[in-house]
């Protein structure tokens, strides 16, 4: 029963940074009505950002400050000069701006491995190990951290999207584009916003869980395949989907990895995934309907 | 329609009696290569740039064929030959199922789905120890030490691929594929059943990349998860063959293949030995050091290939010919 507690506790921790990571994914997904296939990328490109701030001293929860404007700027860039110029071409297939995604998720591992090399990185801190106790079950210290942040930013993010101008006209855009544009919605800048968000949001995941993992460029494809696990499990385009998702998907991947073996972590999630599309398409969104 | 263009006949006419001038291990090598591209950019394309299906895991299919070929050495001791009956069959029971579940869903679900698929086979393909070999792979032993009867068998295939998907695009199949990748709802609205021939697409698509695997498996000797059910070296190679050739044409795919193994091999080499010559002719240290920076960059220039392609050639070099064309020679009418 404790193993179970604490397999459930590890999952749930794990799962809010994986919620963080889903809510940028389905924002991305919602908006451009694309699935971003260099997510992962991102997230690791923000946390070579807090290596790098590290080797300098700072603090990883500090290099949140720098690696959210950073990824934000880099999201607001490829969306304006990479992603948008293709809306306007004529082509034979409407998923060129998912291949273009490839493409960049590419070009950054590549060009991170240029730098870093392939090696493993860590990010060391006091604290990296650190547990507390609580009625018998263990709490990682980063990642009890890294939980509750994760928590402030998505309570931040629903706040932004349901009360600010800027955010309902992303909820508009996602609901129904040309209506939105009808109404005044400049949806071209909303998608130079979205991508920018979801990059930022991407980033904090990244930099809150550089204390716990380690750190190498191909560490973005996993977590590209996570973030759309996530998404699909949700429900494309619905963020308390992505946060459901993304706790589930922690759960199960910590479950998986107690009872089945450590090999098994990685395809329960996928395991998951296919029997969302098989049982339950549509993802939670069937049920929460939001 | 257009009749087979006299190029493509002249071409696999020189393909056809290339070994006989030039009978270097190290071209045949490489033609090899780019034959099996052929194949497997040509099986993508018929289902992602015909039928409008895009596939991003066809590593999946590419890799079951090679692990049935392989798994009829291992298990039972039979010719690795006879995976190239069975490798493009076993594909193609593959891909049936997991098109009947996710076809019916629209949106962005088979694409992501096909990704999963090639994950999930990784993955299993790793964990399963016993049947598979795990990580350790299948190693068996060619049965020619000439690379000549392999270059003329994977030749053949490739011509047969070509043929195949050229007569399947040019019938009422092809039509109707164009028609779902067009338009799905006006497809369903004129009676055609679009579920069942996005299968039919998948299917042939399927058959023809688990062939190819098969005959990797024969020709290379070896796999393991990480080689053919590569998301890098697989899935997306099989989706830049095709678009940096042209997706929805017939001979893209070849061109695209020709293209994409040329680079890979010009990366792979340092420019064909070039730095290394001149490092050792002028004895500086630059050259090599440049040359192990441009051996490590393949991968980079496939992704800012990925990306100025989509940028300014959407439509790949065959069906953006025209424009190269009027660019390069002015706007002279066509000659």
């Amino acid at each position: 029963m404790a193993i179970f507690l604490q397999t459930l506790v590890a999952g749930l921790l794990k799962g809010g940074l994986y919620a963080l990571i889903g809510i940028g994914m389905t924002l991305i997904m919602g908006v451009m009505g694309i699935i971003n296939l260099a997510h992962g990328q991102m997230m690791m490109v923000a946390m070579y950002i807090a290596y790098v701030l590290n080797t300098m001293g700072v603090d990883p929860y500090f290099s949140l400050l720098v690696a959210m404007p950073t990824l934000f700027l880099l999201g607001v860039l490829i969306q304006k000069y990479l992603l948008n110029p293709l809306i306007k071409v004529e082509t034979i297939l409407p998923e060129n701006q998912v291949l273009m995604t490839v493409g960049i998720g590419m070009v950054l591992t590549e060009v991170v491995r240029f730098i870093f090399k392939s090696d493993y990185k860590y990010v060391t801190t006091s604290y990296s190990s650190a547990t507390f106790f609580l009625g018998g079950i263990s709490f990682n210290v980063p990642l009890t951290i890294a939980f509750f942040i994760a928590i402030a930013f998505t309570a931040a993010m629903f706040w932004f999207l349901i009360k600010t101008d800027l955010g309902r006209s992303i909820r508009a855009t996602a609901q129904d584009k040309d209506a939105a544009t009808l109404m005044g919605i400049n949806t071209g800048r909303i998608t130079v916003v979205t991508m920018g968000l979801g990059a930022a949001l991407v980033a904090a995941a990244g930099c809150l869980l550089a204390p716990v993992y380690y750190i190498f460029p191909d560490l973005g494809g996993p977590f590209t395949a996570k973030a759309f696990v996530i998404t699909i499990l949700g429900g494309l385009g619905s963020t308390v989907g992505a946060i459901l998702g993304g706790i589930t998907l922690g759960m199960a991947e910590s479950l998986g990895a107690t009872y089945l073996g450590m090999e098994y972590e990685d395809i329960v999630g996928l395991a998951i995934f296919v029997a969302v599309l098989l049982f339950l398409p549509g993802g939670f969104k069937r049920l929460t309907k939001v | 329609m257009k009749k087979t263009p006299v190029a493509a006949i002249v071409a696999v006419a020189a393909l056809a009696l290339l070994p006989l001038v030039l009978a270097d291990n190290y071209f045949l090598h490489l033609l090899i290569l780019f034959l099996i591209w052929v194949i497997i950019g040509s099986s993508w394309n018929i289902m992602a740039g015909y039928t409008g299906q895009v596939s991003f895991g066809h590593a999946a299919f590419f890799g079951t064929g090679a692990y049935t070929a392989g798994l009829f050495v291992m298990h039972g001791g039979f010719s690795a030959w006879w995976g190239m009956a069975f490798g493009g069959v076993a594909a193609m029971l593959l891909g049936l199922p997991f098109g009947a579940i996710c076809f019916p869903l629209r949106g962005a679900y088979f694409a992501l789905a096909s990704l999963a698929l090639n994950l999930i086979l990784m993955h299993l393909a790793t964990i399963a120890e016993r049947f598979t070999g795990g990580m350790q792979g299948i190693m068996i032993m060619p049965t020619f030490v000439s690379k000549v009867p392999y270059y003329y068998i994977t030749l053949g295939m490739a011509v047969a691929t070509l043929v195949v998907v050229q007569s399947i695009i040019r019938s009422k199949w092809g039509y109707y594929f164009v028609s779902i990748r067009e338009d799905q709802d006006a497809a369903e609205s004129l009676g055609i059943d679009t579920n069942r021939y996005k299968n039919v697409s998948l299917a042939v698509s399927a058959f023809f990349t688990g062939t190819a695997g098969a005959l990797y498996m024969n020709y290379m000797g070896f796999i393991d998860p990480h080689v053919v059910f590569s998301l890098h070296d697989y899935s997306v190679m099989a989706i830049l063959v095709a678009i940096v050739g042209g997706v929805g044409t017939i001979y893209g795919p070849a061109v695209g293949a020709f293209i994409m193994v040329g680079l890979q091999e010009l990366f792979r080499s340092g420019f064909f030995g070039l730095f290394k010559y001149l490092g050792d002719r002028t004895g500086s240290e630059t050259f090599t050091q440049v040359m192990e920076v441009v051996q490590h960059a393949h991968v980079l220039v496939f992704g800012i290939l990925v990306v100025v392609v989509i940028l300014f050639l959407p439509n790949g070099i065959v069906g953006d010919w025209g424009k190269i064309r009027k660019s390069v020679f002015g706007s002279k009418p066509a000659a």
